[in-house]
């Protein structure tokens, strides 16, 4: 066989192997996480996570004043809000309550935080 | 003898030590009590209205507030108002003139002397805000303030500003915008007011229009028999 050939043989197997990575990941349960991608750390960090930093940046932004572009609520909901209704809470697989109601864990960002895509906000009250 | 010397120098010298010790903690507390002097910052915000120029019946800046922050605009004791249109007469004179009045952002606020959870607090800008995370909504802060400036959320809310993040039960007042001013913007109301009356600004430069402005005419603090050192200042009243 060939050099490309064998090249091409690899990259098959590899491509075999995603789903299993993705098995390792994967949830018990239904979760639309919107556009998704990765900006802050990997997803399996975040999953255990993610409310260190939001706890740690939320002080930092409102007290100190120093907002920080990356870890800003906002932002992860920019990305993670549905493409459907673009919010986090609407559903009960949006990608805040899917989690946090298989958890029992209750989020009371939303009392107070828009759960909505800003653009999608913005847009809606436009005037 | 020397030793007898020794021993006592060797006691005095730990006596000093333990006093030290025992000392340090309430001084630097009593340091960090009184806080770091407001003359520090860099950036004060603030802003000087002119009363002269502000009309009597005109509700922009109001309106402009309500739309920015998502307050309903309702005038019922139980709705948010951050900021409100007052007409006053000098009954003696009949001089009438009218202002907008909301919270003063303090150098020494009440508000914030009193909050049992340390919600309340001061930016290093000046800028009075309520950290909505500690506010239990006691609202002590709303009867110290002497200038009405503070709100209480009843009811739950929805549909919140990305921006500006309300919630029922906890208190709020005047952000000076800080969501438009970290973004290099202008507060909505200073931005709405069509006869430019209120000249937002940092009163620590030396260079900026406001400081010129404030070294120039004469303003004044409403309540300044209370020595709280406000951001907002008044022109002609």
């Amino acid at each position: 066989m060939s050099v490309p050939g064998l090249r091409l043989l690899l990259l098959v197997l590899i491509s075999l192997c995603i789903p299993n990575v993705w098995a390792d990941q994967s949830l018990p349960y239904k979760i639309d996480i919107g556009r998704g991608g990765h900006c802050v750390r990997d997803p399996v960090w975040m999953r255990k996570n993610h409310m260190h930093l939001l706890i740690h940046q939320r002080d930092l932004t409102v007290r100190e004043g120093k907002p920080n572009k990356e870890i800003d609520l906002r932002n992860c909901v920019e990305c993670h809000a549905s493409t459907k209704d673009d919010s986090v809470i609407a559903r009960s697989d949006s990608f805040c309550v899917a989690c946090h109601r298989y958890e029992a864990v209750k989020i009371d960002c939303f009392e107070c935080h828009s759960g909505i895509r800003k653009s999608a906000w913005l847009q809606r009250n436009a005037k | 003898m020397n030793d007898i010397q020794d021993q006592r120098r060797n006691f005095l010298k730990t006596s000093v030590g333990v006093a030290a010790v025992a000392i340090a903690p309430g001084l630097l507390l009593f340091k960090v009590a009184h806080g770091k002097s407001d003359d520090d910052s860099k950036v004060r915000w603030g802003m000087l209205i002119d009363t002269a120029n502000c009309a009597e019946g005109c509700k922009d800046c109001v309106t402009a507030c309500n739309k920015e922050n998502g307050l309903s605009g309702g005038l019922a004791p139980t709705d948010s108002q951050w900021i409100r249109k007052i007409e006053i007469k000098d009954v003696s004179t009949g001089h009438q003139f009218a202002l907008p009045m909301m919270c003063q952002h303090c150098a020494e606020p009440p508000c914030v002397d009193v909050c049992p959870t340390g919600a309340s607090f001061k930016r290093y800008d000046g800028i009075v805000l309520v950290d909505k995370h500690r506010c239990i909504g006691c609202r002590y802060c709303m009867m110290a303030c002497p200038y009405k400036a503070r709100s209480f959320v009843h009811a739950p809310l929805h549909d919140q500003n990305p921006d500006v993040p309300r919630g029922k039960g906890t208190v709020e007042s005047c952000t000076m915008c800080v969501h438009r001013v970290d973004e290099g913007k202008q507060p909505a109301c200073a931005e709405a007011c069509p006869n430019k009356s209120i000249l937002f600004g940092n009163l620590h430069d030396p260079n900026s229009e406001i400081a010129k402005k404030i070294r120039s005419v004469s303003s004044a603090q409403v309540r300044a028999d209370l020595n709280l050192n406000t951001g907002i200042r008044y022109q002609g009243i």
